[in-house]
């Protein structure tokens, strides 16, 4: 039967569409989406590398496990490369030599997968840095803060199980190294071994358990954190920094479709080549140069990649100290290092909530703030990055030694005193230096931009001629809002009767001075100094 | 008989049986004793001991002593053997220049002919290990594997895994064995110069010094192949921590701020 409809068929494309959308409903879906608004900028886009290089992660590792054998099995190495012809070696190193020599194509996507994994826990970290010094973890956002701060400890035990895999010298090294971890552990640690190694170390199991724990446990919780921690970002919306026509409740930005998405789309490709390049310039983890793993075999220069390396910094650099009670040995050299490595993660995790507590605030934040304009906060954040760098330091210390011709024995006491001392001088340096960005900030908005013009007046005198700003560079500098530090109030009340003031309520007041009080931060101009200043008494 | 017996408790007895016991004794060793070839040697050996002599007391004495017994800047030499002196002065680390935690490898200022004949003195002070031969220490036809396994199991302790180096401690270190000529590695494992253990024949045999020779040459030297690209120093996750940060991260966030600054703008027209 035909109708007058049929004559003026819908092109191909709306029928297809319309086909979906009686099955999945997409035109709602894209009507409340394909014009969600992302604010442009390029900080924002750190937190894009480290998801596509988790894309380029799982495209990699597929093509790998499709050659890769996880056996610990012994066997005669026969494949091309000479030097290793002979040896004796477990089927997983042996495999992977077969990747790198035999396998067409296999050593490139071995060195992306492995390039990449770097990138990537880099990335998380810098892109984690940005959220913590712009304050983007603020409500509502403290969730998706932790979700992260999950994808990034994930990322480093997915990257410390795949280093493992290979069973070569170095990697067998560190799973050596993470058993003397657990071996430390009072009471459990020796069962907690056994039950992991199947056995005495290194047993004939280890490189098995890796491999499920790294291709399928890990990455599958870390895509499903993954998937919340976008859909997070879209629910809550983008933050966008201050600016004029930006408000708490709006953003302003570009449409996700047609542009964001063709920039993003095409960022993701930026990025797989930058990283491709980098893999075929660059070798990285060469396995054939190690050797395969045996316990009775160890190499100097034995570190992990370098997520790991605070943790390597932490062993190397602690005494070795130990306690024997009653036939049991308490491997504190060992122990302290293990329980100091979770604290070190969880202190800058938990800032967020330590922040909000101080400030008692509970509002909605969608302005990012200038890191100068929040000096305690980002103290604390160089702070811990200080921590976590001295640590790598530590890590490294045998190759700063010989490639800075020091002694390593001076190079571990620098660790060890700065360890303490590094975060304290960086947390008063970098207070310093936000205090005096802001009062730079209150000199710009109330005096001008300095115009390096300099004028002779008629009686002689010689001045710099400052440009004022415009409109839209005060705002800019002047938005931010500035708490005032919280008072406990009066004690006693009018009728002489004293109020209990809990301890937890004076710490809390304490805090608050230290971060919002007369000495902690700069009040910004007010409208009424701006306007006695402008007001045209000569020149300033 | 009974003249003798009736005088063997003179005064003087026991200083006869002395004296006839020792014209016994050196009459016997007078007679056995080989005889001294010292007197008026004039072979090549002996002259270059005696130059050997005139360059050590010149360019080593001051720290070893006048006859190689040794000071408190410097240990006895006395048994150390060619190869010590061979590897030592051969590389540059003696003479040397200044006391430290480490005397490190400089430019070699001796000759071959006097670095032999230094070591000839030497040698001439006590028995040593002697200076290998090309047979001895040639890599060639060795077998490059089992010098890896040898190498991984004696050196990488303290020279990493091919042989970069490695710290020890207070400012010691064990060097970059790039470069560094077969010979002198075989001496090096023969005699344990500065801090390094010695793997003398008994423990080590010359065929296995010479696969880890091998070993070393394929894996770290001008000619090894890296089949990954660049070796990043050979040194491991370190470098490459640091290459991913500064030039892989590094050139992410330059594309990310050229990728931003691009942005869709309005038509202005």
């Amino acid at each position: 039967m035909s109708t007058a409809t049929d004559k003026r068929k819908a092109p191909a494309g709306e029928r297809v569409a319309d086909w979906a959308d009686g099955r999945l409903g997409i035109y709602s879906l894209a009507k409340a989406n394909m014009r969600k608004i992302f604010p442009d900028h390029w900080s924002f886009m750190l937190g894009e590398v480290a998801l596509y290089s988790f894309i380029i992660i799982i495209l990699t590792g597929v093509y790998l496990t499709l050659f890769f054998h996880p056996s610990m099995n012994e066997v005669e190495y026969h494949g091309s490369y000479v030097p290793m012809q002979g040896v004796l070696m477990s089927e997983a190193y042996a495999s992977t030599l077969d990747i790198s020599f035999d396998v067409r194509g296999g050593l490139l996507i071995r060195q992306i997968h492995h390039w990449a994994a770097l990138i990537f826990l880099a990335a998380m970290m810098v892109h984690m840095m940005r959220v913590f010094f712009t304050g983007a973890f603020r409500k509502p956002r403290e969730i998706n803060w932790l979700f992260g701060f999950l994808l990034f400890v994930l990322g480093m035990f997915t990257g410390f199980t795949g280093y493992s895999l290979p069973d070569d010298l170095l990697s067998g090294t560190g799973v050596r190294f993470m058993q003397g971890a657990i071996l430390s552990v009072p009471v459990v640690g020796t069962y907690l071994s056994m039950f992991l190694f199947g056995g005495e170390f290194p047993g004939g199991d280890i490189v098995a358990r890796f491999y499920s724990i790294h291709i399928l446990l890990l990455p599958g919780i870390m895509l499903g954190l993954l998937v919340a921690h976008l859909i997070l970002v879209f629910y809550h919306k983008h933050t966008q920094f201050a600016g004029p026509g930006r408000t708490n409740n709006n953003v302003v930005g570009m449409p996700l479709l047609p542009i964001y998405m063709a920039k993003a789309g095409g960022f993701f490709f930026l990025v797989f080549g930058v990283i491709s390049v980098i893999s075929a310039i660059a070798s990285i983890n060469p396995i054939w140069a190690l050797g395969p793993y045996r316990p009775d075999q160890v190499s100097t220069g034995a570190q992990p990649d370098w997520y790991m390396g605070f943790s390597e910094g932490l062993i190397r650099v602690m005494p070795g100290w130990e306690i024997n009670l009653w036939g049991h040995t308490l491997v504190l050299g060992v122990f302290i290092p293990l329980v100091i490595f979770p604290l070190v993660l969880a202190t800058i995790a938990v800032y967020p909530f330590i922040e909000s507590w101080v400030t008692g605030d509970k509002r909605e934040h969608h302005i990012l703030d200038r890191p100068r304009n929040a000096p305690t906060r980002t103290a604390f954040g160089v702070a811990w990055l200080t921590w976590y760098f001295v640590l790598l330091i530590g890590g490294g210390n045998d190759l700063w030694a010989t490639h800075f011709h020091l002694s390593i024995n001076s190079i571990t006491w620098f660790v060890r005193i700065f360890f303490f001392a590094g975060p304290v001088l960086a947390f008063i340096i970098t207070k310093r230096i936000c205090m005096g960005l802001q009062r730079r900030d209150k000199d710009k908005v109330l005096h001008g931009r300095e115009s390096g013009i300099i004028k002779r007046l008629p009686h002689g005198e010689f001045v710099e001629v400052h440009e004022p700003l415009t409109q839209e560079a005060l705002h800019t500098l002047t938005a931010h809002q500035q708490y005032t530090p919280r008072e406990i109030g009066p004690t006693v009340d009018e009728n002489g009767v004293e109020r209990k003031v809990s301890r937890t309520e004076r710490l809390r007041a304490r805090l608050s001075k230290a971060y919002y009080g007369k000495d902690n931060q700069v009040a910004k101009p007010t409208v009424e100094e701006y306007k006695e200043i402008t007001s045209g008494h000569g020149h300033h | 008989m009974k003249k003798l017996s009736a005088r063997r408790r003179h005064p003087l007895a026991a200083v006869v049986v002395l004296l006839l016991a020792l014209a016994a004794t050196g009459g016997l060793y007078a007679a056995f004793a080989p005889a001294d070839k010292a007197q008026a040697d004039e072979t090549a050996q002996s002259l270059a001991i005696e130059e050997g002599k005139k360059l050590y007391t010149v360019g080593c004495a001051s720290c070893h002593g006048t006859g190689g017994q040794g000071t408190s800047d410097g240990p006895s030499l006395i048994g150390v053997g060619s190869a010590a002196v061979d590897f030592q002065v051969g590389t540059g680390r003696m003479p040397a220049q200044q006391p430290g935690a480490q005397v490190p490898k400089k430019k070699n200022i001796y000759s071959q002919a006097e670095i032999d004949q230094l070591a000839a003195y030497i040698s001439s002070l006590g028995p040593g290990p002697v200076t290998p031969t090309e047979k001895q220490y040639n890599p060639e036809g060795a077998d490059i594997a089992r010098g890896g396994d040898l190498f991984r199991t004696n050196c990488a302790q303290c020279h990493n895994f091919t042989g970069e180096g490695g710290a020890l401690t207070h400012g010691k270190y064990a060097p970059n064995l790039e470069g560094v000529s077969p010979k002198h590695i075989y001496e090096a494992m023969q005699t344990g110069p500065q801090n390094m253990p010695s793997f003398p024949d008994t423990t080590m045999p010359e065929q296995e010094k010479r696969d880890i020779i091998a070993y070393i040459q394929t894996v770290n030297s001008g000619e090894a192949e890296t089949p990954g690209g660049l070796s990043l120093g050979g040194l491991g996750p370190v470098s490459e921590g640091l290459f991913a940060w500064v030039f892989g991260l590094g050139a992410l966030i330059a594309t990310a701020i050229w990728v931003a600054a691009h942005t869709a703008k309005a038509k202005k027209s």
